[in-house]
C-alpha cells in the first residue's frame, strides 16, 4: 500500500506521450482503495465513511436504491464530482495504485485521464465522426499522426465490439448511431486514452434489452484487461457482469453509506447484513 | 358532438336527474359564432404582416422608380451623390454601410461571445444574473443617446490615441494595413463600426448565453471526463455543439447593425467621398443618407433618389438575412442529421 516514488510521479509530473502497452497477463493492473470517504454537497452530506478495495482487472459493481449515493460515490473516484455546480467537499482518501488522488500536488485534470468515464446516457460530441470521437481524447495529450490515428480508431472500436458495426462510416457524425452503438463508442472513446481503470456510471440505464447485453459481454471482455468500476440499479447486471459488489444504502438522513461488500456471489446468496438480504430479495427498493 | 338522444355507454353514467339533450350538451346559441369571429380576427394579424410588407415594397417601388429608370445601373454602381447636378450614385452609401456592419461583426462576435462564455462557465453563481443584466442593458440605450455618447466621448479618443496606434501597429502590416491609412479623423468607418459593435454587444451576447446554457451538461463532462482542461471542454465540445447557435447570433447582430441609424450618423462623418479602402476615412452609410437628406429633397428625382437608397437597403438586409438563413440552414441540417439518434 506504500506509494513509490515514481507512482505519485505519474500523476504529477507533466504528461509524457502515451503509446498503447497492451495490458498482458503478466502485468498486474491497477487498483483503487477508498478510505474513510465522506462527501458534502454545499452544506448537506451526501455519502458517509466509505472504505472500499477495488481489485485489478475485475469488475466491481455498486448497487442500491435510489439516492444511496452511488452515482456521487462513483464521480469521487475520477473527482469528476468537482466539476458540477456548487461547492462540493470530500474527506478521506482516494487511492490509484496507492497514492491518493486528492492529495494537494495532484491536478484533477490528470487523475481523469488514468481513470475514464463512461455516463448514464451516451454522449457522443455530435460535431465529430465516429473516428474523432475514437480519437478525442488522444488529441488533449498528443498530435498523433494520421497512422496512429488510424491504429487506434480500429484497435478501440475493435475493443469496444463496435468496428465491424461502424467500419463503413468512420466518418459519419458521432450522434448518427443508434443508442447501444453510441455508448460502446463512448467505450471507446475513453479506452483511446488507455486508462488505468474505468468507471461506468448505470451504463445501460438508457438502452434497450438487446443493447444491454451487447454493453454487459464487451464488460466481461474489457476486465480481462481492465479495472472496472460499474453503478447499476440492475441486480442481474450486477450478477452477471461483476466479480465483486458492493450494496449502498441511505438511511432515514438521507446519507449514503456503504453496507457490505462481498464477492458477488456471496453478497446475493449469502448476505451478511439483513438489509443487504432484503434489497436482493427485491423486499424494499 | 351528438345532441340528440344516444346510447353511447357512458350516458348512462349521467346523474339521474340529466337527460340526453340536456343543456349541459346543447350549443350555446352564437357559441360557434365566436370562435369563428376569434379565428377570423387571428387570420386577419397574421395577414396584415405580409400586408403591410407589401404596402412598403410598393412604395418604394412607385417612389424610386423616376430616379432607377433614369440612372438604371449607375445608381449602385457611381460614386457621384450631387443633389444640384442631379447626379445620384449611391455606391458609397452601400459600401459605407456593409463595411461598418461587417466590421461591427468582426468586433462583437468576439467579445459577446467571450462576455457569454464567462456568464455561462466562469462567472460564480451569484455574478451571473448581474453581469447578463448591466450588459442586456445596453440595448435599453436609445440610440441618440449612444449617438451623443459617440459624437462627445468616443470620437476624440479615436482621433488622438486608439487610430494612431492602429495606424502605428497594423498600418506597416501588408494586405490588413491598408485599412488603416490616412489622417485620424475620428468621424470615420471605424468609429461608425465601433459604435455599432458596441450597440449589437446586447444581441450577441444574450443569443450566445441562451445557445450556450443549452449545451447538455453531458458533452462537457464527456471531455472532461477524457483528461480536458476546462478550456479544452469548452473548445472541444460546447463551442461546437452550440456553433450554429452562435452563428445565428452574430447573424442577428449584424441584421441590427444594417439598419442601425442615428448613433452611426453622428460619428460616421457623413461624406460621400471617394472610396479609398482604408476604414479611417469619413464614410456615410445608407440610413444616415436618408436621416439627413429626406427632409431637404425638395424636387422629385432628389426625393425619388433618397427613396431609391431606402429600396436598396432593404434588398441589402433582405440578402444579407438570406445569406445568414443559408448558412444557418447548412450547419443545423447537419447539426439534425447528427441529431438522430
Amino acid at each position: 500500500m506504500t506509494a513509490t516514488h515514481s507512482q505519485i510521479e505519474a500523476l504529477v509530473r507533466p504528461e509524457p506521450v502515451r503509446h498503447h502497452v497492451p495490458h498482458g497477463p503478466e502485468l498486474p493492473g491497477h487498483w483503487m482503495q477508498v478510505i474513510n470517504l465522506s462527501v458534502w454537497y454545499g452544506a448537506r452530506q451526501a455519502v458517509e465513511g466509505v472504505n472500499m478495495t477495488v481489485r485489478p482487472k475485475a469488475a466491481t459493481a455498486i448497487i442500491g436504491p435510489s439516492g444511496c449515493g452511488k452515482s456521487t460515490f462513483i464521480r469521487c473516484l475520477n473527482r469528476m464530482h468537482e466539476v458540477g455546480a456548487g461547492v462540493n467537499r470530500v474527506s478521506g482518501q482516494v487511492l490509484l495504485d496507492g497514492h491518493d488522488i486528492y492529495a494537494p500536488s495532484v491536478d484533477p485534470v490528470k487523475v481523469r485521464r488514468h481513470i475514464g468515464m463512461v455516463f448514464q446516457r451516451p454522449n457522443p460530441f455530435p460535431s465529430m465522426s465516429v473516428a474523432e470521437n475514437v480519437v478525442a481524447g488522444l488529441r488533449l495529450v498528443s498530435n498523433p499522426t494520421k497512422s496512429q490515428v488510424d491504429e487506434t480508431v480500429e484497435r478501440c472500436l475493435d475493443q469496444a465490439a463496435l468496428w465491424d458495426e461502424v467500419k463503413d462510416k468512420l466518418s459519419a457524425s458521432g450522434a448518427s448511431l443508434s443508442g447501444g452503438q453510441q455508448q460502446r463508442l463512448c467505450i471507446a472513446r475513453a479506452l483511446a486514452v488507455s486508462p488505468d481503470v474505468l468507471l461506468m456510471d448505470e451504463p445501460c440505464s438508457a438502452l434497450d434489452p438487446i443493447a444491454t447485453a451487447k454493453i454487459e459481454q464487451l464488460i466481461i471482455e474489457l476486465k480481462r484487461d481492465y479495472t472496472i468500476v460499474i453503478v447499476t440499479h440492475n441486480m442481474q447486471q450486477a450478477q452477471r457482469v461483476a466479480d465483486e459488489t458492493a450494496f449502498f444504502l441511505a438511511a432515514e438522513d438521507r446519507i449514503g453509506r456503504l453496507v457490505e461488500m462481498a464477492p458477488t456471489g456471496q453478497l446475493f446468496a449469502h448476505p451478511a447484513d439483513e438489509r443487504t438480504a432484503a434489497y436482493v430479495a427485491g423486499r424494499f427498493g | 358532438m351528438a345532441t340528440g338522444p344516444t346510447t353511447h355507454p357512458a350516458m348512462t353514467a349521467l346523474p339521474p336527474n340529466a337527460r340526453s339533450g340536456d343543456a349541459a350538451l346543447t350549443r350555446a346559441p352564437g357559441g360557434v359564432d365566436g370562435d369563428r369571429a376569434f379565428a377570423g380576427a387571428t387570420l386577419a394579424a397574421a395577414l396584415a404582416v405580409p400586408a403591410i410588407l407589401l404596402a412598403v415594397f410598393l412604395l418604394l417601388a412607385i417612389d424610386a422608380e423616376p430616379a432607377l429608370t433614369r440612372f438604371g445601373a449607375s445608381f449602385v454602381t457611381s460614386s457621384t451623390w450631387d443633389n444640384v447636378k442631379e447626379q445620384f450614385g449611391t455606391l458609397p452609401y452601400i459600401y459605407g454601410t456593409v463595411v461598418t456592419s461587417l466590421l461591427a461583426l468582426v468586433l462583437a462576435t468576439p467579445v459577446g461571445l467571450g462576455a457569454a462564455l464567462f456568464i455561462t462557465e466562469y462567472a460564480p453563481r451569484r455574478l451571473r444574473t448581474p453581469v447578463a443584466f448591466t450588459i442586456e442593458l445596453l440595448a435599453a440605450i436609445p440610440s441618440i443617446v449612444f449617438g451623443l455618447w459617440g459624437f462627445f466621448a468616443l470620437t476624440p479618443v479615436m482621433r488622438s490615441t486608439v487610430e494612431p496606434f492602429l495606424k502605428a501597429t497594423i498600418g506597416p502590416v501588408p494586405v490588413v494595413g491598408a485599412l488603416f491609412q490616412g489622417p485620424s479623423l475620428g468621424k470615420d468607418l471605424f468609429t461608425g463600426g465601433v459604435i455599432l459593435a458596441i450597440m449589437i454587444l446586447p444581441t450577441v451576447v444574450a443569443i450566445s448565453r441562451e445557445v450556450l446554457l443549452a449545451v447538455p451538461t453531458m458533452q462537457r463532462e464527456g471531455m472532461l471526463a477524457l483528461g480536458a482542461t476546462k478550456w479544452e471542454a469548452i473548445s472541444g465540445a460546447v463551442l461546437p455543439y452550440a456553433r450554429a447557435g452562435i452563428a445565428g447570433a452574430a447573424i442577428l447582430g449584424l441584421a441590427r447593425a444594417l439598419g442601425e441609424t442615428m448613433a452611426v450618423t453622428m460619428v460616421i462623418g457623413n461624406s460621400s467621398r471617394k472610396i479609398t479602402g482604408s476604414l479611417l476615412t469619413p464614410g456615410y452609410t445608407m440610413a444616415s443618407a436618408i436621416a439627413n437628406q429626406f427632409n431637404e429633397a425638395d424636387n422629385e428625382l432628389y426625393f425619388s433618389a433618397v427613396v431609391g437608397v431606402a429600396a436598396i437597403l432593404l434588398v441589402v438586409s433582405a440578402l444579407v438575412n438570406l445569406f445568414a438563413r443559408v448558412l444557418i440552414w447548412s450547419i443545423t441540417r447537419n447539426a439534425a442529421q447528427g441529431a438522430r439518434a
